[in-house]
């Protein structure tokens, strides 16, 4: 979070705002670090700041947040939106108009090449990462100049046509979602477990549902960026399909 | 023992409610307070809108209405857990999907750090990234 302080900084006397949404179940226990970090730990911030594709400008500029950070324990957000996904932005207009759907933020597959026990980077999968950052960056620079002027930003009916709809499938798997939540709280976590995962089933491409499996199995892998083996396993069978579907923008890296 | 039941948002306890696989009966004095529903001579009511019941009955039993039917029917995700005490009733897709398709950002209201509540409206006259991660 203290990355996009360095974005909200920089627009913000633009009329422009970001608000982060933290889909975590475990709410402000397992996101207050993050959210109130002045940056992330000095041990991890180099390997970061490579494997998310940031660049020196944007990351000598960044500090505690102060943009509002929000936080979604029950995926509400998730839901209305039909994200499947972290981090998943949406560019909303002064009139509250969704003028991009949700897409990856300039977030890229690049992070599957690191090293598994340094999470280094080869450097042209960095490089992607890079560039794939700041091709987005310029695109919401531009917006939030030029707004509906900008190129990056769609016209109303172009706008829908691109927002991806809620399917029956997937409304019944958030009812499971939820109920699956609804026994987390009530501190029964092997049901809780069991209704997670008929979510997971029924929409196996949410990894926001996939992800509070993992965190639900183990609770102390809140937060570790290494002790997620079933996820790094579910992303390697993954094989030839995406993790991020690329954002699709002018002069961003297609898939390698 | 009571059923819990998880109406769109909606929490109630009803007592004497009897699962049937994927059947919930509940006492007809019962609906309004665990669905919001009223029978009456047109249906099974919300305000003004009403649903027929089907003409078999199949909904009635006794002084028992079958609330996961008619949920159902209306196209509402019904899900309950394996011993039937659970269920939980969300909002149908076909809402979720109009509301996406009007093209305004679906508002919301959720806590910051310090339990303040913000809704999205609030920010109307900014440009809004609405950036969704999490810690993992």
């Amino acid at each position: 979070m203290p990355v996009w302080q360095a974005i909200y900084q920089e627009l913000r006397d633009q009329n422009f705002v970001v608000i982060a949404v933290a889909l975590d179940s475990a709410g402000a226990a397992a996101a207050r670090e993050p959210i109130e970090a002045a940056g992330p730990p000095p041990e991890m911030a180099a390997v970061l700041k490579n494997l998310m594709g940031w660049d020196d400008d944007v990351w000598s500029r960044i500090g505690r947040a102060t943009y509002p950070c929000l936080i979604d324990e029950k995926h509400v957000v998730a839901e209305l939106y039909d994200m499947v996904n972290v981090p998943t932005a949406v560019w909303i207009d002064e009139r509250g108009r969704i003028v991009r759907p949700p897409e990856s933020g300039g977030s890229t597959d690049s992070f599957r090449k690191m090293d598994p026990t340094t999470f280094a980077l080869p450097e042209d999968a960095a490089t992607a990462a890079r560039k794939a950052r700041s091709v987005y960056l310029e695109a919401v620079r531009d917006w939030v100049k030029n707004g509906e002027r900008s190129r990056h930003a769609y016209k109303r009916e172009e706008a829908i046509r691109r927002t991806r709809k809620p399917t029956e499938v997937a409304a019944l798997a958030s009812a499971w979602f939820r109920l699956g939540k609804y026994f987390q709280e009530k501190g029964d976590l092997a049901a809780a477990q069991k209704y997670l995962k008929k979510a997971v089933g029924l929409r196996p491409e949410s990894w926001n549902f996939r992800r509070q499996t993992y965190v639900l199995a183990d609770p102390a892998l809140t937060g570790q960026l290494n002790s997620q083996p079933e996820f790094f396993a579910d992303v390697a069978a993954l094989g030839d399909k995406l993790y991020y579907e690329p954002v699709d923008m002018e002069g961003m890296p297609k898939r390698d | 023992m009571a059923t819990t039941v998880l109406y769109h948002d909606k929490v109630s306890q009803i007592a004497d409610a009897s699962a049937d696989g994927d059947h919930l009966w509940v006492p007809v004095a019962n609906l309004e307070r665990a669905g919001g529903w009223q029978l009456k001579p047109e249906g099974a009511c919300k305000g003004e809108a009403c649903v027929p019941l089907p003409r078999d009955g199949s909904w009635l039993r006794g002084d028992r209405f079958d609330l996961a039917a008619l949920a159902r029917h209306v196209g509402e995700p019904v899900v309950h857990d394996d011993e039937g005490r659970v269920w939980l009733f969300a909002e149908p897709a076909e809402i979720k999907r109009s509301r996406l398709q009007s093209g305004e950002a679906p508002d919301f209201a959720l806590p910051d750090l310090s339990g303040r509540i913000h809704r999205l409206s609030d920010y109307r006259g900014k440009k809004v990234l609405l950036y969704a991660w999490a810690s993992w």
